[in-house]
């Protein structure tokens, strides 16, 4: 009921805000009874509510609402007018329906009322038939009998034990409430007084019976009547053999505050607690962003001054800016939350755009959510809500089969849409995981060619991933028949476009005929984004860390070795594969300059990776991103600009164009020469090795493909389960595979006290990690000389760097290693192909 | 037309903008280049929070470039659709209520490039001033 819950305290929260609309509605429909769209306002307000209470099961609340709804829709079609008597009587509906809400409010039921009055008059109002004025003179007086019988109940009650005060005050509660329904003029006046006195009476009971145990304290006797607002501390006193004073006083506090609390609702009528509608309000969101300004200029002002007050001798100053940090911090961070949602505001949708698409294509489709309540900030919810529905749109009609080929395939006919969201980074990845068709490589590549997008040459060097990402092209779609859920191709590039725009990145990962993975990587906000500072000659840039990768720092001795020109274009070599270089001297119309180090951002644009030049590489910060002027919108160069902590302008670098202006991916041939560069990737890939040592001195090398990261481990960090070692790692159980051990002997003691060197690898969806004494190099080798001395787990042997190094064949490496139910997971020879 | 103008000097012209125009008149502030943008554009500057980007009235005018030494002054002005711009110029002058009937359009012997930028001619008892047209002013295109 935890979900259920949210649910009524949002409906309570809207209908408040719909009830008070409504009542204004209904006084100006008075006055003008024809205006057609106030009558169509009345309708749907009162709709709504109807509508969300039907569903949330709250009948006598749905009941009324229908019987207005009717008579409304009457007179919204014309079919009738408005009468001085019919506002009267809807506006005792709207009373109605607002006393039903503070039920729901306050009891979490809708009380006892069942306005079959209420509904008759609505009912014979419809039916043109006059009210009967009997009714109406009768419906007073029964109300005030109810109410006397009620209040001397509650009079009587309170004279007994304080187990009633709750009922006299419940009792008291509902007499006012029904007051509220009452119409007639001095028998409710009467009314009142007897329950304003059935309501006294019930809060001086309840003062009675928690002054009680507050006396018993003092002779440390036990209780004389517990009240059973707090029974088990009270029946704990008096079993103590020697009471103890402080926990008397204890639990008579406790007493006193849960007499408090049951008399509260008898106070309700006059003094109300901060009821839900109370206690949110609707702000603009124009206001929460000029806020959120307004607390970027307040951070960086304190930056300015904390520089300032660290330099100065002043402790009290010091002391003072250390506060004002903390409330400034604060501060920003509650101004942030002020502008997050949860994802689910925007996945709410999803599960019935599924299903209407599922019944009209004949598929059966489950959606499972994971973490629903990551949060995000407003603007980008609302850039990503059309993308999110056009994938999921596109997994439901390309993705998951129809049911009998999908039993056909051994898979259950019923397939499965897994929507996952998850922090990480500061950033937020969403994943639309299915288990359906997947894409079929071959099939993409015949039909970019036919469409032209590529020639037959680039699909046939294209490697499946690459393939993969071809559906994000313009213009591309693989339906064979345009459906009217998808297949226009107008799709999945609009959706990469409008997730770049918001600073993320869209990957899809498929396997043929098990399913696709779309992951977007999307900023937690937009406004605040972690950026590398850079300078070239003057002037200071900022890089959205997400295109950055790495940063590599050269010496002039480095740099006259490893910086290499083609035709005058500089190229490095990163690892072995050719980087090429931008100078941003040269791209902000600066002279070339010579210097001691060289340094390299290696950025990420598009799909391609460049080396940007820089003078110098400062530092990361949070920044504040700022629009351009109307003036410099035509310089994509510049993605905006922000403000630093000493005051100053920083632009912000816009690494696509920085690499449109390099001439990397402008034109049409940029797709081919970005798929051969591509194929060639994959291939030098496969012949990338990453040299490690062992601890009995062997070498080993194994594919940098599978290579995830190098850690370093304590040994504390290792825990034990079952027979192998196993650590901690983000998230997951790694565990740790000694390749000395399949290798021949390892000693035990050298390990006990150092750290372990661990080369994390992924193989098949599963990580594991490699210790090895010593990580050497990454080389690129064509592996001529070799042998095939079979030591085992291994693929032979080469010369790699002037020693003769062991190739490792990772299948059969964890085959041998992995417990049984983890060899699943080998089995196909996918590395072992990169040495053959 | 305007009432109150806001003068200042211009490579010995004095030019007059409505007061209403003008946000506020900042001494010389810390400048940030703009690599690539026409000359026009002097940078950006910091105005509380607010980033805004500075023109130099004597790029834009086709006016000779002022001497590095020389001092410069900003005028923040407040054109249509709210943006905020800031205007590089030699000085600031005073406020001055000039009779209507002083206004004239400017003669068609006045170069081109000021001509676009200048609505009326006001005939001061000793000079000069010239009604600028901020709107067009600030229309810069960087990317050029």
């Amino acid at each position: 009921m935890e979900g259920m819950e949210e649910i009524v305290q949002e409906f309570l929260v809207e209908s408040h805000e719909n009830l008070d609309q409504l009542d204004q509605d209904l006084l100006a429909l008075e006055r003008d009874p024809t205006s057609r769209d106030l009558l169509s306002s009345i309708f749907r307000t009162l709709h709504t509510i109807k509508g969300t209470s039907g569903f949330l099961a709250l009948h006598t609340l749905e009941r009324v609402a229908h019987a207005g709804e009717n008579l409304l829709s009457k007179l919204r079609d014309g079919e009738m007018t408005l009468t001085p008597t019919m506002a009267t009587v809807l506006l005792e509906m709207v009373d109605a329906v607002r006393t039903l809400l503070g039920h729901i409010e306050q009891d979490q039921n809708e009380g006892d009322e069942e306005y079959t009055e209420l509904t008759e008059k609505l009912h014979a109002l419809l039916e043109g038939r006059e009210i009967p004025s009997s009714a109406t003179a009768a419906a007073p007086v029964a109300a005030s009998a109810d109410v006397e019988a009620a209040a001397s109940e509650a009079v009587a009650a309170q004279l007994e034990a304080s187990q009633q005060v709750v009922d006299a005050v419940q009792a008291g509660a509902d007499a006012s409430v029904q007051v509220a329904a009452a119409t007639a003029g001095a028998a409710v006046e009467q009314v009142i007084v007897a329950a304003a006195v059935a309501v006294e009476d019930a809060v001086t009971g309840a003062t009675v019976a928690a002054a009680a145990p507050a006396a018993a304290v003092a002779p440390s006797t036990p209780a004389v009547t517990p009240p059973p607002a707090a029974p088990t501390e009270m029946q704990a006193t008096p079993t103590d053999a020697a009471p103890d004073p402080q926990a008397a006083a204890k639990a008579a506090a406790s007493a006193q505050t849960a007499a408090a609390a049951a008399a509260k609702p008898a106070g309700a009528e006059k003094a109300p607690v901060r009821s839900v509608a109370d206690s949110s309000i609707r702000v603009d969101v124009d206001l929460l962003d000029s806020l959120m300004n307004l607390v970027g200029e307040l951070v960086l002002s304190r930056n300015q001054l904390v520089q300032r007050a660290a330099a100065s001798q002043d402790q009290e100053l010091q002391r003072s800016m250390h506060r004002l940090s903390l409330v400034a911090s604060e501060l920003q961070e509650g101004v942030m939350k002020t502008r997050m949602q949860p994802i689910e505001n925007v996945w709410s949708k999803i599960p019935r755009v599924v299903r209407d698409l599922a019944n009209s294509l004949g598929r059966q489709i489950r959606v499972e959510m994971e973490g629903k309540e990551t949060e995000l900030d407003k603007t980008i919810l609302e850039a990503i809500k059309d993308p999110l529905t056009h994938l999921v749109r596109n997994s439901c009609d390309h993705g998951i089969e129809m049911p009998d080929e999908r039993v056909a395939k051994g898979k259950p006919a019923e397939g499965v849409l897994l929507m996952r969201a998850f922090h990480e980074g500061g950033q937020v990845n969403i994943e639309i995981i299915d288990d359906g068709a997947g894409i079929n490589p071959s099939k993409v590549k015949d039909k970019a060619v036919e469409k032209g997008l590529i020639t037959r040459e680039q699909a046939d060097a294209m490697s499946d991933r690459d393939a993969g990402h071809l559906i994000f092209k313009p213009g591309f779609s693989t339906a064979a028949a345009v459906t009217n859920v998808s297949g226009r191709g107008v799709g999945m590039d609009v959706v990469k476009t409008n997730i770049e725009k918001i600073g993320g990145v869209i990957d899809v990962a498929s396997e043929y005929g098990k399913g696709t993975i779309t992951r977007i990587k999307i900023p937690l906000t937009l406004a605040i984004i972690p950026a590398l500072l850079v300078r070239g000659a003057e002037n200071m840039f900022a890089i959205p860390q997400v295109n950055l990768l790495e940063l590599v720092r050269l010496d002039r001795e480095q740099a006259a070795e490893r910086l290499e020109t083609i035709q005058g274009t500089p190229v490095y070599r990163l690892r072995g594969q050719l980087l090429p270089l931008v100078d941003l001297r040269e791209h902000i119309g600066e002279p070339k300059a010579d210097s001691e180090t060289t340094f390299i951002a290696v950025l990420r644009a598009d799909q391609r990776q460049f080396g940007l030049v820089v003078d110098d590489i400062e530092d990361t910060e949070e920044i504040v991103v700022k629009p351009l002027g109307r003036q410099l919108r035509g310089m994509d160069l510049y993605a905006g600009a922000t403000l630093m902590g000493d005051g100053r302008v920083a632009l912000i670098l816009d690494t696509n164009s920085l690499a449109a202006h390099a001439g990397m991916v402008n034109d049409s041939g940029e797709a081919a020469k970005r798929a051969a560069e591509a194929a060639i990737a994959t291939r030098s890939d496969s012949t990338s090795l990453l040299v490690v040592k062992l601890s009995n001195g062997r070498r080993v090398a194994l594919p940098l493909a599978c290579v995830e990261r190098l850690e370093e481990f304590p040994m504390t960090r290792v825990e034990t389960v079952g027979a192998n070692q196993v650590v901690q790692y983000r998230g997951v159980i790694l565990p740790l595979l000694r390749l000395a051990d399949d290798y021949g002997s390892y000693d035990a003691l050298n390990e006990a006290e150092a750290s372990l060197q661990v080369v994390v690898c992924q193989h098949k969806g599963q990580l594991f990690g490699f210790v090895v004494a010593q990580v050497l190099d990454i080389v690129e080798d064509e592996l001529a000389v070799r042998t095939h001395l079979d030591t085992g787990g291994n693929l032979g042997s080469a010369v790699v760097n002037e020693h003769v190094t062991e190739l490792l064949n990772i299948d059969a490496t964890l085959e041998g290693m992995m417990p049984p139910e983890l060899t699943a997971y080998s089995g196909a020879t996918e590395h072992a192909g990169a040495f053959a | 037309m305007a009432s109150q103008y806001c003068t200042f000097r211009l490579g010995g012209h004095l030019f007059g903008v409505p007061v209403e125009t003008v946000q506020e008149v900042l001494r010389e502030q810390t400048l940030t280049k703009v690599p690539l943008a026409s000359r026009e554009v002097r940078g950006l500057i910091n105005l509380r929070g607010q980033i805004v980007i500075t023109v130099d009235l004597r790029e834009r005018m086709g006016l000779p470039p002022r001497e590095a030494h020389e001092e410069m002054t900003n005028v923040v002005v407040r054109t249509s659709g709210d943006t905020v711009t800031s205007l590089l110029v030699d000085r600031i002058g005073d406020v001055l209520e000039p009779d209507l009937d002083r206004f004239e359009a400017p003669p068609d012997t006045v170069p081109g490039r000021v001509r676009e930028l200048v609505t009326h001619v006001c005939k001061l008892d000793r000079e000069l001033m010239l009604v600028l047209d901020t709107d067009k002013a600030v229309d810069v295109d960087a990317a050029a």
